[in-house]
């Protein structure tokens, strides 16, 4: 009975969204539900609830344009405000300088990174494709017989196969990367043989290989994942590591007692036991990252990126 | 065990009280967001997910199928009454479904719809059950180069939807395809037709554009008329309930609507409309009477009602079979599986039976309890027409500003709503259909990526495009969808097919 009471208050809560009690964070996720940074938000979301940090947070979603139709509006609408926060990451940071969007990172108060995911490089079970250097020889004999596929371009997916690319020698602007919309899409390219090689975060594709449909060759981060029979990348010999880390921001203009105040919260929220379960439940690595350290890694990364992105031909 | 004695096991587990308590409140939310023009089942599915989070993972599972559920049968009747489809699949719905709520058959229309979901669903859910396997196979066969030629011929039967002139329907449909080019382009990530605002670079909500078009220029051309809107409206003429008659014309197309839309769910691109558009097609190629096409023709309803519920089925196909989420509300499924430390796949069914049949037996439940929940609604729902045309126009441009703007709270997107209701209004004083232009945004972008994809992979080699079998099946039927028409008028048919082509609106 008690379940049902609360069900009940989920649907009252669902219709009167605005009479909800003044939230002490409000989250951004900058993508459609059931996306990394929607998961990502609504995770944030509990942890903060459960350990008493924030009494009410909300999430909202502003969908599309990799983060960058999200972040403009963050940037527009939150200035000042010390409980607005963002969900962004790697994607992001591709997107903004692909669309050439007007708003930057730059124009928002970086917190700290959160999660990180392995990028894996899976062919289907029947491929005649065993290894990575099977894949690296293909792909130096003809770039354009080795067909990618993989989320939006200029995303995570598409720099990694840029990357991977460059490090074994091959024009970056020869490869042959088939963007889908989503994971489903170019997993259903994948298993049905449409393409040469699928490459996305890995846990779009753990069950397809456990279960033996596909054949992961490689993963990308600087180490294995555990239970995963593949080497990284740098093993089989391609001078590549990258990893999808997702990050939070807050508003543009926060004084740094605010700032920092924030930080505490999100640092609390992040060695807190059920932000920990859920990282582990849902396979994302604890790449928890913080203060100026933080704000360094983040430069290099976007430094490194549009260099990447250049080299792919898609940022002039 | 076999398929039957894991389905019997899942009844029990979907018939325990809390499941059905789960199951009631899920299609209860479902049927009212289905209701409300822009909100969807997955912002819904996706509010909840936190709240669930406390909750048996059986339970909250069973809930989310009946929110989806739900949300497709709730969509059809602001349809049929206002023509103000809720969602994108039930756009097709308000052709004829309107025109016979106009003319008094608006109970048929909804019980037509009702009944045909619940068929629908009750065969698509058995199908999931058995066949999934082999759905799933046919489904990742479909290369780029398929889904182009399936594409084709989802264009070629929207001249079904054109009324009187060819000329004014292509105008209508280059409008819609003309605004699918606008965001950012998936391929190559450059923005087209955005014109530097941020909001337009993922392109134009389908819903804001049908919402627009339907609910707000129907408003204006209202208010536009003033006191010298001829038609009245006669909220019921002859029986609220489906006569014999009904019933023949009816269940034919269910099982037709079915059958279309149960595959083309399971399929991971494309989505719940497709299987409507061809549906409807279908229905107007085979039907005894096309006079009454475009005039209010119940077979219009039936199909594309239970395509667009067999679809719904036909999505969970892919996700639980491969853990591949085809739609929306399937990826927030997915996402709430995870939650559970579900992985939804080829493995599932191995390790979590019980789950997964129970989830499937909730939904058997579901159908029936949106029955019962819609059946003896018709008669109330149908009311609403009674209500004065000021009030209820008011009413419907409320809800339709504020489902816009729950879903998507920006100005833009208000400005976007009130720009395309102007438009809406212009094309229906002129003549030009309506349902052309929503669908040419839909199809436009899928068949631009899929050919563009196809292209990719074949490193430019045209001839991919009729290489493999099923494409070359999809394009014969489209030829013969074509000539048949042109064979029938040669041979002095014409009357008939002019009489068929007659203004839908």
């Amino acid at each position: 009975m008690k379940k049902f009471i609360i069900s009940l208050l989920a649907a009252g809560a669902l219709a009167l969204p605005s009479l909800a009690n003044a939230a002490d964070y409000k989250i951004m996720a900058p993508a459609a539900p059931g996306g990394g940074w929607d998961q990502t938000a609504r995770t944030m979301q509990t942890a903060l609830q459960d350990e008493g940090i924030s009494g009410s947070v909300q999430v909202t979603n502003v969908p599309g344009a990799g983060g960058t139709i999200g972040l403009a509006q963050f940037v527009n609408q939150a200035s000042g405000d010390p409980t607005s926060l963002i969900v962004g990451g790697y994607v992001m940071v591709g997107a903004i300088l692909t669309n050439a969007s007007p708003v930057s990172l730059k124009d928002v108060t970086p917190i700290a990174r959160l999660t990180g995911e392995s990028e894996a490089i899976v062919v289907p079970a029947a491929s005649d494709i065993k290894s990575m250097d099977d894949l690296v020889a293909q792909l130096k004999a003809d770039p354009g017989s080795v067909s990618w596929a993989g989320g939006s371009a200029g995303g995570t997916d598409h720099i990694a196969a840029g990357l991977i690319a460059k490090a074994v020698g091959v024009d970056p602007t020869k490869i042959n990367y088939i963007a889908y919309s989503g994971g489903g899409e170019a997993l259903a390219a994948i298993l049905g043989g449409q393409v040469t090689a699928g490459i996305s975060g890995y846990g779009e594709f753990a069950s397809q290989v456990e279960a033996g449909a596909l054949r992961l060759i490689a993963v990308s981060g600087d180490t294995r994942i555990p239970g995963a029979d593949a080497p990284t990348l740098k093993e089989a010999g391609v001078d590549v590591v990258l990893q999808n880390w997702r990050m939070v921001a807050a508003a543009p203009g926060l004084s740094d007692e605010q700032k920092a105040a924030v930080t505490a919260d999100i640092e609390k929220m992040a060695k807190s036991k059920s932000w920990q379960d859920a990282l582990a439940a849902k396979g994302w690595a604890d790449t928890f990252l913080a203060g100026p350290a933080f704000e360094e890694q983040l430069a290099k990364d976007i430094t490194a990126t549009e260099g990447i992105l250049k080299d792919i031909g898609l940022v002039k | 065990m076999d398929t039957f004695s894991l389905l019997a096991g899942g009844l029990l587990t979907a018939l325990q009280p809390m499941s059905l308590v789960y199951a009631f409140i899920g299609v209860l939310l479902g049927t009212a967001v289905g209701v409300l023009p822009g909100i969807g089942p997955a912002l819904t599915v996706a509010l909840l997910l936190p709240v669930t989070y406390k909750l048996d993972p059986a339970g909250s599972l069973i809930m989310f199928a009946g929110i989806y559920y739900g949300g497709m049968y709730g969509g059809s009747t602001t349809s049929i009454l206002l023509n103000t489809p809720g969602e994108s699949a039930s756009i097709i719905t308000a052709l004829e479904g309107n025109k016979m709520a106009r003319a008094g058959r608006g109970g048929p229309a909804l019980a037509t719809a009702a009944i045909g979901s619940f068929i629908a669903g009750l065969v698509a859910t058995i199908a999931l059950a058995f066949l999934a396997p082999t759905v799933v196979k046919l489904a990742l066969s479909f290369g780029p180069a398929d889904y182009f030629a399936l594409m084709v011929l989802a264009f070629v039967t929207v001249s079904a939807a054109f009324g009187s002139s060819a000329l004014m329907g292509l105008t209508s449909l280059f409008i819609g395809l003309t605004l699918g080019l606008v965001g950012i382009d998936l391929q190559t990530g450059q923005a087209r037709l955005a014109f530097g605002v941020p909001d337009l670079l993922d392109g134009i909500e389908v819903t804001t554009l049908a919402v627009a078009l339907f609910a707000i220029g129907e408003t204006l051309a209202v208010a536009g008329a003033g006191a010298r809107a001829p038609d009245k409206i006669e909220p019921v003429r002859g029986s609220v309930w489906m006569t014999a008659a009904d019933w023949g014309r009816s269940w034919k197309p269910w099982l037709r609507g079915t059958a279309i839309g149960f595959p083309i769910g399971a399929m991971p691109a494309g989505g719940a409309e497709i299987g409507t558009f061809l549906s409807y097609a279908a229905e107007r190629r085979l039907t005894k009477h096309p006079e009454e096409f475009g005039h209010g023709a119940i077979e219009g309803v039936a199909g594309p009602e239970a395509a667009n519920n067999a679809s719904a089925a036909g999505t969970l196909v892919p996700l639980l079979t491969l853990g591949l989420p085809t739609s929306a509300t399937a990826a927030i499924m997915l996402a709430g599986f995870q939650q559970f430390g579900l992985q939804p796949g080829p493995l599932l069914f191995i390790n979590s039976p019980q789950l997964v049949w129970g989830l499937i037996a909730s939904l058997l439940v579901a159908n029936f309890m949106l029955l019962i929940l819609n059946l003896p609604l018709v008669g109330l729902w149908v009311r609403l027409l009674a209500i004065p045309r000021a009030w209820l126009y008011a009413g419907i441009l409320t809800f339709s500003t504020l489902g816009t703007i729950g879903a998507n709270p920006s100005q833009v997107e208000l400005g976007m709503l009130l720009g395309f209701g102007l438009l809406g209004y212009g094309l229906r004083r002129f003549g030009y259909p309506i349902a052309p232009v929503v669908i040419g945004l839909i199809l436009g972008p899928l068949a631009e990526q899929q050919l563009r994809r196809a292209l990719a992979i074949s490193q430019g080699d045209l001839l991919v495009l009729v290489q493999s079998p099923l494409a070359i099946a999809l394009y014969l039927i489209a030829a013969a969808a074509l000539l048949i028409p042109l064979v029938m008028r040669l041979r002095g048919r014409g009357e008939v097919l002019n009489q068929l082509a007659a203004d839908e609106d």
